[in-house]
């Protein structure tokens, strides 16, 4: 299968405080429309990816809201997996086009979050999580991904040190990422002091809170060549669910729906793991990347921590993970994140990725997880 | 025959000293100890209350009674820190409980004295043939006036107790109360804190009810001070129970089982129940014990009881001396933090 | 007032959490806590009734909770685990009475009534089951 992506559009990933909702997602989705060299009329429909604005800004319907200030009446859908929105957004924007319903469509994520205090933002997160058997009891959702590292470092002796290190080298990319939300270099020993979050994750263990929005055009591969010189292609597509709470998973270290939508991904894409020269994967949490690293075939089982120690996924290395600096370091504003990656993989197939640049990028691997672990979507791209 | 079928009880486990009070007010510490004969007092954790102490008490009681919970036909539960004003304490116990739907069931106020009205009320459905088994409950988690001398002692705790006619490992032998209107402590329904009436709860109130009651009980049941190996009076200081033992002719030896406050504080609706448990946690068959209640308002009910054979198979459960001595102290920073108060 | 003050919400699931009542699927013999409505191994095949749990059990994994959601800030830093009752099922909670020895995988635990939640001054109070170790 094939898909071809045209264009692509970013706002800044920051806590934008003279921008609202509308705002971010205009700016993405103009810069995508611009990007590609269509105008707006020519868009089929739009799907866009939001987990909550219900609960960040008290609106529903955001779809309508984001074709209504586009000024296009088009079919416009929202898309919710918790975190996985946008790849998820993206994937069904994939199936519209391949299913021949649609020629050009434009796949936008966008979150809002800044507007509520902390604690409700916390709260807010939660409904990606049971809400019955884990918010209920006052968890967080550091504390669910702090569960899943005390496990693993219990059971593969995955350290503090190596958990640092996704930190510190998504730091460092997001260093040559002008979206960026956070541009400074940290140490591990800045990681391992920081304020104390969930045992024992701390803050900079985690991703922050972020306003932004992210959009990319898709078209039907044959009419890519019409609009751009330089296509990049989404050659396969996997998704997987799993159990909503973490304590009814099989397993407390590796999220079966990585594994599943990773496998289905590589198999339409005709591809193995071996082929794949760079990957955004979704670090909400630093353990999150070691396990995905893991689910994605990277390494073998609890090996995660271990691809820091080597340098394996820095730029450079065997196979760069979260150039773009990741959630970490980019910001994650939970609708666009899916999008933000699938941006990063064409800028980075295309050449276009400045200082971040990986040498012979060929095939591009997107993963996006929703809560924690319930959802797992798996993009590849290729030129 | 009426008797306990089983008893339990629950003490939280933080305490904080006399000391660490006394600090904050710049008031004498040691005067304090020695004029309430008091050392520290429990403080439930933040997420504990009048309902989570019930259940634990009645999930002791039933574990020692051995009965299918859905037998129980009566569920009273007594305190001055109900959770909610309009909203049962006994429905939420009986729930945790699996006591079923099929039971009858109140919350009852009379100050410290709650719990043991609340065992005459099942008594009465038992002797009467309605309930095969009733439970009753007295617990609180009494709030002290920041400042006020009732914060060295305002604590929290409950015992509870599943009166039957069957497998009674105490027999209830009879019972006793007087009642008056006698305003010594009272609480208005949007005060946050209780009022008193200084030296007023003395004489006319506490001595005189407690005397009163056990005195008349005595007299109904014909018997005399050396009739009672253990005597539980409800203590709402260490000095009260003590001088009304003496006035009534009690040895202190029988008092010092049940004698608990030094270390725990005044539990209010849990006192004398938690006395009486700590008792029967090392009575012997065929000894008796006398239990007066006191609530403030005021009134008191006084028991005789009469351990059977049956105490020493059945007694399966934490002892109070094991919950008395379970401890972790607090600040006076944090017993704010766990109390609400800030 | 949003879905932490609804009355129906927590009032429904009062059994399961108070009891640890979950179900076995009469079918594939498995047991679950929390109570699922269909089987989730045989699905239309299975054949689910009410059972009650021990309220033993081991952590299998913890955190300490400090940057509170809304409504728990009073109470942190408290831990939460997942924990395996010693019927089978997996389930997570707050640990309560707890040292730092305790906090470990393997820790064995008892199910003990607490306050979950209250809604403010006037709303309603939300008990269950956490976990503190024997």
């Amino acid at each position: 299968m094939k898909v071809a992506i045209i264009g692509i559009g970013l706002t800044k990933f920051d806590e934008h405080w003279d921008k609202n909702l509308r705002e971010l997602a205009i700016e993405a989705g103009t810069k995508a429309i611009e990007d590609a060299g269509i105008r707006g009329r020519d868009l089929n429909a739009m799907y866009i990816g939001n987990m909550s604005a219900g609960r960040f800004i008290g609106q529903e319907h955001v779809a309508a809201l984001v074709s209504g200030e586009l000024g296009l009446s088009i079919p416009a859908v929202r898309v919710e997996g918790a975190c996985a929105s946008g790849g998820l957004a993206l994937r069904e924007g994939v199936f519209s086009i391949l299913s021949g319903q649609n020629d050009i469509v434009l796949v936008g994520g966008a979150e809002k979050m800044t507007d509520i205090m902390p604690d409700y933002v916390t709260t807010t997160l939660m409904g990606a999580a049971d809400q019955e058997w884990e918010a209920y009891y006052g968890l967080t959702f550091p504390s669910l991904y702090a569960m899943i590292a005390r496990r693993h470092m219990f059971e593969f002796g995955t350290t503090r040190e190596q958990m640092a290190k996704v930190a510190v080298k998504n730091h460092h990319n997001g260093c040559m990422n002008p979206i960026a939300q956070f541009q400074n270099e940290i140490t591990i020993k800045d990681v391992i002091n920081s304020t104390m979050v969930a045992d024992p994750l701390t803050l900079l263990d985690c991703s922050p809170i972020t306003d932004g929005a992210a959009a990319v055009i898709l078209c039907k591969a044959e009419l890519a060549k019409k609009y751009t010189d330089t296509p990049v292609y989404i050659i396969g597509t996997g998704q997987a669910s799993d159990t909503l709470a973490l304590h009814d998973r099989r397993s407390l270290t590796t999220l079966d729906a990585t594994v599943k939508a990773a496998q289905m991904a590589y198999k339409q894409a005709g591809i193995t793991v071996k082929d794949v020269s760079l990957a955004e994967v979704h670090d909400c949490f630093t353990i999150a990347e070691i396990v995905a690293t893991e689910d994605l075939g990277f390494c073998k089982k609890g090996d995660g921590g271990k691809l820091l120690d080597e340098g394996v996924t820095e730029i450079g290395g065997k196979i760069p993970v979260n150039t773009s600096g990741g959630l970490k370091a980019v910001g994650h504003p939970v609708g666009a994140t899916g999008i933000k990656q699938a941006a990063e993989i064409v800028m980075q197939l295309k050449g276009e990725a400045g200082k971040r640049q990986v040498k012979d990028a060929k095939i591009g691997l997107t993963h996006n997880v929703g809560g924690s672990g319930a959802t797992a979507v798996v993009h590849i791209f290729s030129r | 025959m009426i008797g306990i079928v089983g008893y339990g009880g629950y003490i939280p486990r933080f305490r904080i000293r006399v000391e660490d009070i006394a600090a904050v007010w710049g008031a004498d510490a040691d005067s304090i100890k020695k004029g309430l004969n008091i050392e520290e007092k429990s403080v439930p954790s933040i997420d504990e209350d009048t309902a989570t102490i019930s259940v634990e008490a009645a999930l002791n009681a039933l574990k020692m009674a051995g009965i299918n919970p859905k037998e129980i036909g009566a569920i009273y539960v007594g305190s001055e820190s109900h959770p909610y004003a309009v909203k049962p304490t006994a429905t939420i116990v009986g729930e945790a409980i699996g006591a079923g739907i099929e039971f009858t069931a109140a919350d009852i106020e009379f100050a410290c004295k709650a719990g043991t009205a609340g065992i005459q009320m099942v008594m009465g459905l038992i002797k009467g043939g309605y309930i095969k088994y009733g439970l009753a409950i007295g617990s609180d988690t009494a709030q002290g006036k920041p400042g006020d001398a009732l914060e060295y002692t305002a604590a929290a705790g409950g015992a509870a107790y599943i009166i039957g006619s069957k497998d009674i490992i105490a027999e209830i032998e009879g019972t006793y109360s007087c009642s008056t209107d006698t305003p010594d402590f009272w609480r208005r329904d949007t005060a946050e804190y209780p009022s008193h009436g200084g030296r007023f709860t003395g004489i006319p109130a506490y001595f005189r009810h407690v005397i009163t009651a056990t005195g008349g009980l005595m007299h109904k049941l014909k018997l005399k001070q050396s009739d009672f190996d253990f005597v539980v009076f409800h203590m709402p200081n260490g000095k009260f129970p003590v001088r009304v033992a003496k006035m009534l002719g009690f040895d202190m030896e029988k008092v010092n089982p049940g004698f608990i406050i030094p270390k725990i504080g005044n539990t209010y609706s849990g006192s004398s129940l938690l006395g009486l448990a700590a008792t029967l946690d090392v009575a012997k068959p065929g000894q008796r014990i006398l239990v007066t209640s006191y609530g403030s308002g005021a009134g008191s009910d006084s028991f005789s009881i009469k351990v059977t054979d049956l105490i020493e198979k059945k007694r399966n459960t934490k002892k109070i001396q094991d919950y008395v001595k379970n401890k972790k102290y607090v600040s006076y920073g944090e017993y704010t933090r766990l109390r609400r108060t800030i | 007032m949003g879905h932490e003050s609804s009355v129906p919400l927590f009032w429904r699931l009062i059994k399961s959490r108070y009891q640890l009542v979950g179900v076995k699927c009469k079918t594939c013999n498995n047991v679950f806590y929390p109570p699922k409505y269909l089987c989730p191994v045989c699905r239309k095949e299975g054949k689910l009734e009410e059972i009650k749990f021990k309220k033993t059990g081991k952590i299998l994994t913890f955190s300490i909770v400090r940057s509170a959601p809304s409504g728990f800030e009073k109470e942190a830093p408290y831990p939460v685990a997942i924990i395996e009752l010693d019927d089978g099922p997996k389930l997570t909670s707050q640990i309560v009475d707890w040292k730092e020895e305790d906090l470990k995988i393997g820790r064995k635990v008892e199910a003990c009534f607490r306050r979950i939640y209250t809604d403010g001054k006037e709303g309603i109070i939300n008990y269950g089951l956490k976990f503190r170790p024997v």
